[in-house]
């Protein structure tokens, strides 16, 4: 049976660029898969259309919405405008230093002596939030060296074992013992391998963290690229996955792509609530279990303390270790005094600076041990 | 399933289905009906103890196929999930052989004789007409490597295995995988799949399910806890009850001899429902007695 309608084939193709403009992945195959779909359902009922294109098109529940949204639009009388969420492509950075033929204090700060080093030695040390935008892109290359991979633990997957360690290597021996006329002259063994956990970085994007953010993502996305079982989130007033997003090579896409998926980039906090949505949609049915969680924050929030503390400590129940990040830790006398900074800091394992490019190695670091 | 004699419709999936028992909603019903017609495998998504790997079980006793379950964990690979030699038995016969002062000849090793068939294997050679369902469960727990190596077996349904040549279905079999999204299934084997996402069951279908599950609870009990269940789901809670949950529930009650629900006899079974302490604390906090009353 072929589609009803002449016209099925375009509606269909039609129907994908819609969910496609909205920014849902459909492949050709899934396309393909959709039409033949809806030859075996057929197009009479509205109810079947539907599921049809729900069991081909949709491969995560995210997409749910758009699908639904794009679906009403497509099918049920056209006209009605798709809603385009509001989006804040890229934070702009508050604290750019003033410029340059501005003869205030500040400038006393960029030593002459810089000359002197190479101006990679100069940046690992500074703060982000006295970065100029040239300087950005360079923090960015060096980044590009900046390793994130979890610490290793056992596997189950075994590996060949030199010595006489770990359990006998049955398949080894056989063949070994072919090549001497039947006898296992030679024994073989196996013994576990390791493998690094999987890390989960968890990023604020709060208006009070937008000066680091803006580098921090940068440094989300040489992770996820790295390929090394990296997933990451930004906290803000909910709960975003952008691992799909900043997968993608190129970090000028990737970043423009997370920040269109971010859409409270840059507005409040509410950490206590963004972690438990992180805890119940992802961290404790096995995301976090033995993984590296990393909470990049400033502590400040709007949520109630005791919400955080829960969750940091459901957090900390399933995770290997959790290491907090906060960038204004390096400042002189600060003290975890915001109320959710306190609030989280007994479940932390770790407690580092993130304010530099200097500091975000010393995290590698940690993350690893 | 009698595809030959008239055309296979959403409906009569459904009626099989609960016939067998399992009630689905219309989107399920749609997706395993597609996955049947289309012949691709079946992708299940959806909190813990909504009835994914049930959707299997089912299927089998509805088709009489042979039930193949590969439950997926960390590490798992090819010897585990498609084949592996006897090497224990292999070992004794080479010496067997040689006792005898015969010759050892390798092909006698590596015969069907020593083969120990793994899931993967029993669900692609298999010599039953009827295809049986292969179940790959959690497959997010195994890793990207395994993933790769399972799109290439459910893309043709062939297994190669060096010694002995290649193996295939004469019916493929009906493949449903299950995930608990603790990690992206990769995109290419989400694309060969069909997808499903398996919500809680609205009122009236948790109902229909208790009845068909539970069926010694009276219709009060049923409804009590069908109208506690869903008012448990809006509390929050860090697990919030699936229905096998809510069966649990309605047959320990039952077994304690209740035909209706009190703040007693919740007191006493909220163990079979709820699974962590926080959640127990917040349905005391809410007042036992609201889940009892209802909405």
């Amino acid at each position: 049976m072929s589609l009803a309608a002449p016209t099925g084939g375009a509606a269909v193709v039609g129907f994908v660029r819609a969910l496609r403009a909205e920014g849902m992945e459909v492949s050709a195959d899934s396309t393909v898969l959709f039409a033949r779909a809806l030859a075996a359902v057929g197009v009479a009922r509205r109810a079947d259309l539907y599921w049809a294109g729900r069991a081909t098109l949709v491969h995560r529940p995210e997409d749910v919405a758009i699908f639904e949204r794009v679906f009403e639009a497509c099918f049920d009388g056209g006209a009605r405008a798709v809603p385009v969420p509001a989006v804040t492509p890229e934070g702009t950075l508050g604290l750019d230093l003033p410029g340059g033929d501005d003869a205030s204090g500040e400038l006393e700060a960029l030593p002459v002596v810089q000359v002197r080093y190479s101006r990679a030695e100069v940046l690992r040390a500074r703060d982000f939030a006295t970065y100029s935008a040239a300087e950005h892109a360079e923090a960015r290359r060096l980044m590009a060296d900046v390793r994130l991979a979890g610490a290793l633990r056992r596997s189950r997957r075994t590996r060949a074992s030199r010595g006489h360690r770990g359990r006998p290597d049955l398949r080894a021996i056989v063949r070994r013992s072919l090549r001497a006329g039947g006898e296992p002259v030679r024994r073989s063994f196996r013994r576990p391998a390791t493998t690094p956990r999987r890390v989960v970085l968890l990023c604020d994007v709060s208006g009070s963290m937008e000066v680091y953010a803006r580098a921090l993502v940068r440094f989300l996305h040489v992770a996820v690229v790295a390929r090394g079982r990296v997933e990451a989130f930004a906290l803000g007033t909910r709960l975003t996955r952008i691992t799909r997003e900043l997968s993608s090579r190129d970090p000028d896409v990737a970043v423009a792509a997370a920040a269109r998926r971010v859409v409270d980039w840059s507005g409040g906090t509410r950490l206590g609530d963004a972690l438990r949505a992180f805890n119940d949609e992802w961290g404790v049915r096995g995301m976090a279990r033995g993984a590296v969680v990393v909470v990049v924050s400033d502590g400040w929030d709007r949520g109630d303390p005791e919400l955080l503390a829960a969750q940091m400590a459901r957090l900390a129940r399933v995770a290997h270790r959790v290491v907090w990040v906060n960038p204004l830790k390096a400042s002189e006398g600060y003290e975890p005094l915001a109320a959710g900074m306190a609030a989280a800091l007994p479940y932390v394992d770790e407690f580092v600076e993130g304010h530099s490019l200097a500091s975000l190695e010393v995290l590698a670091e940690v993350v690893a041990r | 399933m009698d595809r030959a004699a008239d055309r296979l419709t959403v409906a009569a999936v459904r009626a099989a289905l609960a016939e067998h028992g399992y009630l689905a909603d219309e989107g399920l019903t749609t997706a395993i009906f597609l996955a049947i017609e289309l012949a691709r495998p079946l992708l299940l998504e959806g909190e813990a103890g909504v009835g994914k790997t049930e959707v299997a079980k089912v299927l089998a006793r509805w088709t009489g196929g042979e039930l193949v379950r590969l439950q997926c964990y960390e590490g798992i690979d090819a010897s585990q999930a498609v084949y592996e030699w006897d090497y224990s038995r292999q070992l004794l016969h080479l010496r067997a052989v040689e006792a005898a002062h015969a010759e050892v000849v390798e092909d006698e090793l590596y015969s069907e004789r020593f083969l120990v068939r793994r899931p993967l294997l029993r669900a692609i050679d298999h010599h039953d007409p009827v295809a049986p369902v292969l179940l790959v469960d959690e497959v997010d727990r195994a890793d990207d490597e395994f993933e790769a190596f399972l799109l290439e077996i459910l893309s043709d349904y062939t297994v190669t295995i060096p010694e002995l040549g290649r193996f295939e279905a004469m019916v493929p079999p009906f493949v449903v995988l299950t995930s608990n999204r603790t990690r992206d299934v990769h995109d290419a084997l989400k694309r060969r799949c069909l997808y499903h996402w398996i919500d809680h069951p609205d009122f009236e279908r948790e109902l229909a399910i208790l009845r068909l599950k539970a069926p010694e609870a009276g219709e009060t009990l049923t409804r009590e806890v069908a109208t506690a269940a869903e008012v448990m789901r809006g509390l929050e809670l860090y697990k919030p009850p699936g229905v096998a949950e809510t069966i649990d529930w309605a047959n320990a009650l039952t077994r304690l001899g209740s035909d209706h629900l009190d703040a007693a006899t919740v007191l006493a079974t909220l163990g079979s429902v709820l699974k962590y302490r926080e959640d127990v604390e917040r349905v005391y906090a809410h007042g036992v007695e609201s889940l009892v009353a209802g909405r």
